[in-house]
């Protein structure tokens, strides 16, 4: 119960503070002549913002570059030491097959599932869409850590003699075949195909739900205009509505693909990164909080950073054409 | 035959049943989970889930699991939750508004290179930022000897931080479609600019801020590595204390499940309840 109260009194704290905050810093500008005040305006509104992307942002991003290139204690420089040490250890090669592999499998077969629920979706009335829709789409609200633990129980094993409680082994029992411990098995990357499976379930629902609206707003004539030329369905969804929301399906695409790259919780839920599952920044994270070695930490979240920049540009580039159409 | 066809067609049945099946698949695993964390320890552990399905007159249902995980920390860890989640909500989104603001209806040196550069940070990992950030607050400790690592508030600072690319972007688009003419009214009408924020833009931005508040909320809710470093193991988020039972699932799977239960019901709630914001939102393009 104390907790409780301490709680509501440092929440109302914060936001009362925040609140002055900004009062105080129109006061103070307010001070100044008309004239100068024209011109620092925006640091009333914009000063907190600034500072705090600032500080814990963007000075620690050019950090982690500089520590990158220093030892485990950050005291000496140790120049490329820390990349050649990692790109020269099978372990961390395998680390990035994995990372490739998300990346490959993971948003396309999102993107496939989303489109293809959406376009049925919008087949079968305003009722069962709503709900359909809602089952698919609940996932979503969950963490991965709690999306992890659903599928631990669907992937459980146990030993011979007693019964499977797991869905999969119990099928696998049912068809007359052996239980197998899934998530220990890395033959041809069957855990990690078993881990990207828990991504795709939260994320499809996202998926659907952007292309999904995107093919609402298909206008009716272009519609109306292919059933006149006698089209079936698969030629109107291919011809007709897949390119109207092909820009939708790439947003969603490069979210997902962006997501994946970070890929985290589940890994370390569900394997921990044993039985060679581990991902770049599982990688980061134990060489951190468990091997405490900052500047091959800072090197690996460095490699990540890099993979990611090319999607940056084309975030930004994005952006500027959305801005050039409004 | 033909006829039957036609009903088909009519019903969209193939539809239905394909989009039934895949329904089917989505929600298993989560009905799974439920029916496991309202059994009794020494039937989850030797039986399937779904044997309590099929005979549900026969089962022991029991809350014991929600017990237990109740009293070894789940509850505490729902009161952390909230105390991390709700400040970590809606400190970014009054940062956010303020700065869109000034990138919408003012006008400075540099505007444009400083609004790029936050839409280039949107896709940054977090990842890269951390480490300095945690030591950091250390260093800061040490040198002013006012702690921040371990407690809620630096949980806040950094959320609200990693939350700013996305929100400003989010909802300056949003204050983009209010006419400029309404801002140039007020202020002949001698309004202040800080006026013209609080009485006139900040209520009329509220769909935008209210979509993008249920996202930051959901996303610091489910969030395990932010809370993992910053607020750690003194006042233990759901969470957290969730991939603790997970790794104790010796202890039979009734708690884990109880325990995941617990940690998704708010969020699950907010979902079903404001599903359409929520949709609004993510078609505007606020995702993470």
């Amino acid at each position: 119960m104390g907790d409780i109260i301490f709680g509501l009194i440092a929440v109302t704290f914060g936001i009362v503070a925040s609140y002055g905050l900004y009062w105080l810093l129109n006061a103070l500008l307010s001070l100044l002549p008309e004239k100068i005040l024209r011109r620092v305006q925006w640091l009333a509104f914009l000063t907190p913002a600034l500072v705090l992307v600032a500080l814990v942002l963007l000075a620690p991003i050019v950090q982690t570059f500089v520590w990158s290139f220093m030892d485990k204690r950050v005291e000496n420089y140790v120049g490329f030491d820390n990349y050649i040490a990692l790109f020269t250890d099978p372990d961390f090669l395998s680390v990035l097959v994995n990372n490739l592999l998300w990346v490959l499998v993971v948003p396309a077969v999102t993107v496939a599932i989303g489109t293809a629920v959406a376009t049925l979706t919008n087949q079968v009335g305003p009722n069962r869409e709503k709900i359909f829709k809602t089952l698919i789409f609940m996932p979503m609200s969950i963490s991965f850590v709690a999306a992890a633990t659903i599928w631990s129980l669907t992937y459980a094993y146990v030993p011979p003699g007693r019964p499977e409680i797991g869905i999969l082994n119990s099928v696998m029992v049912g068809l007359g075949l052996e239980a197998q411990p899934w998530l220990t098995i890395s033959d041809g990357k069957l855990n990690t195909f078993l881990l990207m499976a828990v991504l795709v379930w939260l994320q499809v629902g996202y998926s659907m739900v952007i292309i999904s609206a995107a093919i609402k707003a298909v206008p009716e004539e272009t519609l109306e205009a292919a059933k006149l030329d006698a089209a079936n369905a698969w030629q109107v969804f291919r011809h007709i509505i897949l390119p109207q929301v092909w820009g939708s399906i790439m947003a969603v695409f490069v979210t997902v693909l962006i997501l994946v790259m970070k890929i985290f919780d589940v890994v370390l839920a569900m394997t921990g990164g044993n039985f060679d599952t581990s991902v770049l920044a599982l990688e980061w994270f134990t060489a951190f909080f468990e091997s405490r070695e900052i500047g091959p930490a800072s090197a690996i979240v460095v490699v990540l950073f890099v993979l990611i920049v090319p999607l940056m540009y084309v975030q930004i580039r994005t952006v500027k054409k959305q801005e050039e159409l409004r | 035959m033909n006829k039957l066809k036609r009903v088909s067609e009519k019903l969209n049945l193939g539809s239905t049943f394909t989009l039934l099946f895949l329904v089917l698949i989505w929600s298993i695993p989560t009905v799974g989970l439920l029916i496991t964390s309202l059994r009794r320890r020494s039937d989850a552990e030797v039986s399937p889930w779904w044997d309590a399905i099929f005979n549900p007159l026969e089962t022991a249902w029991t809350t014991e699991a929600f017990r237990n995980v109740a009293e070894s920390g789940m509850l505490d860890a729902l009161v952390n939750t909230f105390a991390v989640t709700i400040p970590a909500t809606i400190l970014p989104l009054m940062i956010a508004a303020n700065a869109a603001y000034a990138f919408t209806f003012l006008n400075f040196k540099g505007k444009e290179v400083v609004f790029s550069l936050m839409v280039g940070l949107m896709v940054v990992p977090l990842q890269a930022a951390l480490i300095p950030v945690l030591r950091g607050m250390v260093w800061f400790q040490k040198t002013v000897d006012i702690q921040l690592t371990g407690t809620y508030a630096s949980a806040w600072i950094v959320h609200s931080a990693f939350a700013m690319p996305l929100a400003i972007y989010i909802i300056r688009n949003y204050m983009l479609t209010i006419p400029t003419s309404l801002i140039e009214a007020a202020r002949i009408d001698g309004a202040s600019y800080y006026k013209i924020f609080w009485s006139l833009v900040l209520p009329l931005s509220m769909p935008a801020i209210a979509s993008f508040a249920i996202f930051q909320f959901l996303w610091v809710w489910n969030d395990y590595l932010i809370a993992f470093i910053f607020v750690g193991q003194g006042s233990p988020v759901l969470t957290y204390e969730l991939l603790k039972l997970l790794g104790q699932y010796g202890q039979g799977w009734q708690d884990v499940a109880a325990g995941a239960f617990i940690s998704l019901i708010v969020p699950l709630m907010v979902f079903l309840g404001l599903q359409r914001y929520f949709v609004r939102g993510l078609t505007s393009g606020s995702v993470k």
